[in-house]
């Protein structure tokens, strides 16, 4: 086991591995997208409160999980990078953080059109959205220290020492922003906590979770294969494959 | 090395840096200045009625005070990496992190003390009520020292950087969130003549959560960015 | 259900559509965005080889 880690350092291998696992991902996303997405939009029934409108929540809860959530595997890749300068580590930390800034964009731009139908306005500093609103930062001061800094390898460092920090402040953050809204209650009470959440609504939910989290796995494996092609392109192991091709 | 040589290279090290500051007071003025200009533009660009400012008081002056910070910041770390002090940081046997919590404490006496000091007459001209003033002292306070701390890491991580100023700020800026909640909340409830030792709890929290971990990542960043 | 009642989504057809739209579009984008460039290196360090042999 521990020796499969060692060897999954390895780019040759990792490349290689992930170039075989990516099509089977890809297919099994695409299933659970297509399966949430005719749950969610066909046979869950329309909310008494909120109609149609409500079934955005497909889209934008697992985009706001996913958000927080690769945020959390970039910080944990990031002590990897620190403690262990695995490369792979530092391809993957890169790779992600589009891929969370997209979630996070997601999640704002759908929190956005579900709450115009409902409370009448195209943003409200709710609690949750101007957390996400701050997590987007996080994702694009990461984004723009990486491309800031030129070797690579000292930008891998960097951005994790960021991300770690970014990491240990979002629970502050949130709390923060939470007790913030809170104080300031009269505005609007969110709509986007549903209380309890009925079944029929909870398992599209959950497919559609599932289906972004393989979108992620998948779409993770492409952009650090790329990543790490680019970074390895003069490699001995690189030359070989392409002359093979 | 002699057991007492720690506490002498901090002092020396606090001693340098505010001597290097008297030497150029003019340049550290210019925080303080910014602080009191942003201010007095609020009342410009929104409304000078006193009942108006009163309420914003408090969001104002914390984030004038957040944003003066953030300008000082450039001072704490840019001339020592271009005279090459920075490296002797490094390079010195004493602990990096009590070293860097020695400059940062530097920092907030030529940056942040001066703000809490003008603090109050600054909430006179933006009405706030009598009764806010201590809090918003004692806010200030335990606030930007974290402001300091914080953006110290911001800096160290982009020190070598040639455009790193505004990078600096997209950095440190969401970072500095639950200061400035935390402290403009506190001044608004004292204020409105509620309770404030919860809000001056939670900041004092975040105070003792910043001295004992920025400078651990301040030291990292800066030995990634110079090392 | 019919298919109209389906696109017109209560009344709310232009933020639900747009929301999952928006949704496809980011991720659409997310997935191309690698894949040419994937293509695009491999081209490039192909051409690369090719002028290290022509001119050693």
């Amino acid at each position: 086991m521990w020796r499969w880690f060692h060897k999954l350092g390895s780019p040759k291998y990792f490349y290689t591995l992930a170039g075989r696992l990516i099509p089977w991902l890809g297919g099994a996303t695409s299933l659970f997208f297509l399966a949430g997405l005719y749950l969610g939009l066909v046979v869950a029934p329309p909310d008494y409160q909120q109609g149609d409108s409500y079934r955005i929540m497909f889209i934008h809860v697992p985009s706001a999980w996913m958000s927080m959530l690769v945020y959390t595997l970039m910080a944990f890749w990031g002590l990897v990078v620190l403690v262990w300068r695995v490369k792979i580590a530092e391809v993957l930390a890169s790779a992600s953080a589009p891929i969370g800034a997209s979630f996070t964009f997601l999640a704002l731009a759908t929190g956005s059109l579900w709450g115009k139908p409902m409370w009448g306005a195209w943003w409200v500093w709710d609690a949750r959205l101007t957390s996400e609103l701050i997590l987007l930062f996080l994702y694009l001061g990461f984004m723009a220290l990486e491309a800031a800094i030129e070797d690579r390898r000292t930008a891998a460092r960097a951005t994790s020492v960021l991300a770690l920090v970014g990491l240990v402040n979002i629970p502050i953050i949130h709390y923060s922003v939470y007790w913030w809204n809170t104080l300031h209650q009269g505005a609007t009470v969110t709509k986007l906590d549903q209380p309890s959440i009925h079944l029929s609504m909870l398992i599209p939910l959950l497919v559609m979770a599932l289906a972004f989290q393989l979108y992620y796995l998948t779409v993770l494996l492409m952009r650090s294969r790329t990543e790490l092609l680019a970074r390895e392109r003069r490699a001995s192991w690189v030359i070989e494959m392409v002359q093979e091709r | 090395m002699n057991g007492s040589s720690l506490p002498r290279a901090l002092l020396g090290l606090l001693r340098r840096d505010l001597l290097i500051a008297y030497r150029h007071r003019g340049e550290v003025l210019n925080p303080l200045l910014f602080f009191v200009i942003v201010i007095s533009l609020f009342p410009l660009g929104i409304s000078p009625e006193g009942r108006v400012l009163a309420t914003l008081a408090p969001g104002v002056i914390w984030i004038a005070a957040l944003l003066s910070v953030l300008l000082s910041l450039d001072s704490v770390f840019r001339s020592d990496f271009e005279d090459g002090s920075l490296e002797q940081l490094l390079l010195s046997p004493q602990p990096l992190t009590l070293l860097l919590l020695a400059k940062m404490l530097a920092h907030w006496l030529i940056t942040g003390l001066p703000l809490v000091l003008a603090a109050p007459l600054l909430g006179v001209i933006l009405h706030l009520p009598a009764a806010a003033m201590p809090v918003l002292v004692a806010s200030l306070v335990l606030g930007t020292p974290v402001l300091s701390l914080i953006g110290a890491i911001g800096m160290a991580l982009t020190v070598g950087l040639r455009r790193g100023g505004v990078l600096l700020s997209l950095l440190v800026l969401p970072l500095y969130v639950p200061v400035l909640i935390f402290g403009a909340t506190a001044v608004e409830a004292a204020a409105a003549g509620l309770s404030v030792s919860g809000h001056l709890a939670l900041l004092g929290s975040l105070l003792l959560f910043a001295v004992t971990l920025a400078p651990l990542a301040t030291a990292a960043a800066l030995r990634i960015s110079i090392g | 259900m019919s298919l109209g009642e389906f696109l017109h989504m209560g009344g709310y057809a232009f933020y639900v559509w747009s929301a999952y739209g928006l949704a496809l579009v980011v991720l659409a984008l997310n997935l191309t965005q690698p894949w040419r460039r994937r293509r695009v290196l491999l081209r490039e360090i192909a051409a690369w080889l090719r002028e290290e042999r022509e001119n050693p």
